[in-house]
């Protein structure tokens, strides 16, 4: 490929990764068929990659993109519609299609954002398995091809490209309605959407094996995804509260690990190789969600605790009896044995270990947390806080038992190991 | 990947002090800032005031000597920034090239260095670096 060659398929792709998604929530509008409308937009791509290195990139591409989509369509469903009488309710659309003004630069801008809204609401719906809707969200919304969306989930290219076949699939097949929800319903969806969010975030930023870069870059998408959220839905502050929690925790990239790859725990870290841009990014996302609502949920809730620690100048500045206090509100309003386990944590260290361990020792029948080295881990953490140091080195030797990772492991008997002898075990505290 | 889009309005190194840009014109790149934001893309944005009210710090023989605006010899002045946050450097270019610019102004697109582009020996010497950005 000559060098000019190698610079029209760089910009061609970026034109794609802007343009992809809205050509797709336009689309399947008229389409009602997220299937039909992805398929029509790669023919549009394909037919750009072909012509525009010959003729160069127009002057408005999306404009150029969407007019070749729209007659694509138009092919696709005068064909459907003559051989298929079940499509005959596709003809109004397929007449509002033809109907529509000719002068597409116009027309760009109208309704986009609905149509990107309801894409979104659409490729996350809860009637779809977790996996399937972050891969098909990738897909729509980034615009992430298969292989690209296979490396970054460590799973073969197949297993993806299944994943997206059976998303759609399913929503056309459960006649899924291409809309935004409203009311109670409004809520409940977007708690979907915001969940794969942060599922891909969360699939970038928790270090497991695999190649680094193209993870990092998975917490660059859910932070564009976010991001534009919040632009298409600028009062909704569990919106904020999400994108304020993942800069906030984005923030922290660069200090979470040492040379080796050893993780490095928050109270440890190196507060000055934080990223205090997004620090500050995410304080200020923070605050204007917290004048949004008086009540907050769980995102803008652990988006709080997050900023407890970014606020500290040093670990022991942090303000324990806030976070214990977020922790108690977040175990209302999402229920759960790990936000038991953080509220243990932040108890221990806000009112002393005997408060902490008392929480903790209330979810030792938590079938939720059988084979978890968390719950060990902590306990182990305030019995040698209290000093009962034998208790405490069972307690860590049974959380390294309990992991699968081996540097966690090596870890927790480090720590066992670090403990004083056995004849200097007392029940005094230290 | 961080990159600055940075707006050179020709003609802005001698505007009066008082210059500003016309309603349309504000409307115009109001509405491509808002396709960024919508973008997921747009991390941050301002305008600067024309040269004329800056001032310059020079440091010829060691010394700082100060300059007050405009400066005669000077032929290239930036009116602004956007910060935003893209996949590649194509899409950087891809959105310069979308943006309502009149005639006479050009966009330079530079990426941020993030501290992992620094070898070890700079990154040392640049701890606190970013504690300072806060």
């Amino acid at each position: 490929m000559t060098a000019t060659g190698t610079i029209e398929a760089a910009a061609i792709e970026a034109v794609w990764r802007i343009e992809q998604p809205k050509l797709a929530a336009r689309l399947t509008r008229y389409l009602r068929d997220v299937g039909l409308a992805e398929e029509i937009v790669q023919d549009a791509f394909l037919e750009a990659l072909e012509r525009w290195p010959r003729d160069g990139i127009p002057r408005n591409p999306a404009a150029w993109l969407t007019q070749v989509a729209k007659n694509r369509a138009l092919d696709r469903l005068r064909r459907t519609t003559l051989i298929d009488g079940k499509h005959r309710e596709l003809a109004i659309d397929l007449a509002e299609l033809e109907r529509e003004t000719p002068d597409i630069e116009a027309a760009l801008d109208e309704d986009i954002d609905d149509d990107l809204l309801r894409l979104i609401f659409t490729a996350c719906h809860p009637v779809l398995p977790a996996e399937q809707r972050t891969a098909l969200t990738l897909r729509l919304l980034g615009g992430l091809a298969t292989p690209e969306i296979a490396r970054a989930f460590l799973v073969p290219e197949a297993t993806v490209a299944q994943r997206i076949v059976r998303a759609k699939r399913a929503l056309r097949d459960a006649a899924i309605p291409f809309e935004t929800p409203r009311g109670a319903e409004r809520r409940e969806r977007l708690a979907a959407v915001l969940e794969v969010v942060y599922l891909i975030f969360n699939e970038g930023y928790v270090p497991t094996a695999g190649p680094d870069w193209l993870r990092a870059d998975l917490c660059g998408e859910a932070l564009r995804l976010s991001r534009s959220l919040t632009a298409l839905m600028p009062e909704e502050p569990e919106v904020l509260g999400l994108v304020a929690l993942m800069e906030l925790n984005a923030s922290r990239f660069a200090a979470r690990t040492d040379k080796a790859g050893d993780p490095i725990l928050l109270l440890d870290q190196d507060r000055s190789r934080w990223n205090w841009s997004l620090v500050r990014r995410g304080l200020d996302g923070l605050n204007r969600a917290m004048a949004l609502t008086p009540a907050p949920g769980p995102y803008l809730l652990q988006a709080m605790i997050a900023a407890c620690h970014a606020r500290a100048v040093t670990a022991a500045d942090t303000d324990w009896i806030a976070i214990a206090a977020y922790y108690q509100a977040l175990a209302l309003a999402a229920p759960s044995p790990i936000v038991e386990i953080n509220r243990a944590v932040a108890v221990g260290m806000a009112f002393g270990p005997a408060q902490g361990l008392a929480i903790a020792d209330a979810l030792k029948d938590e079938p939720r947390l059988k084979g978890s080295h968390l719950l060990p881990t902590v306990r182990g953490d305030l019995l040698e806080k209290l000093g009962q140091i034998a208790a405490a080195r069972a307690e860590f030797h049974r959380a390294a038992e309990m992991t699968g990772n081996a540097r966690e492991r090596a870890l927790l008997l480090a720590r066992a190991d670090s403990l004083p002898g056995k004849t200097r075990d007392s029940r005094s505290a230290p | 990947m961080r990159f600055m889009m940075l707006m050179i309005p020709g003609g802005y190194e001698s505007a009066a002090p008082d210059a500003m840009p016309s309603a349309e014109a504000v409307q115009a790149m109001m509405k491509y800032n808002e396709e960024l934001k919508k973008a997921g893309v747009l991390l941050a944005l301002d305008g600067l005031h024309p040269p004329s009210s800056g001032a310059r710090v020079s440091f010829k023989g060691g010394k700082p000597a100060v300059t007050d605006g405009p400066f005669p010899e000077v032929k290239e002045v930036l009116g602004g920034y956007w910060m935003i946050d893209v996949r590649s450097r194509a899409e950087a270019i891809e959105w310069a090239r979308r943006c309502p610019a009149s005639e006479n102004e050009v966009i330079e697109i530079r990426q941020v260095h993030e501290m992992s582009d620094f070898p070890e020996d700079v990154q040392k010497a640049a701890e606190g670096f970013n504690e300072l950005k806060g």
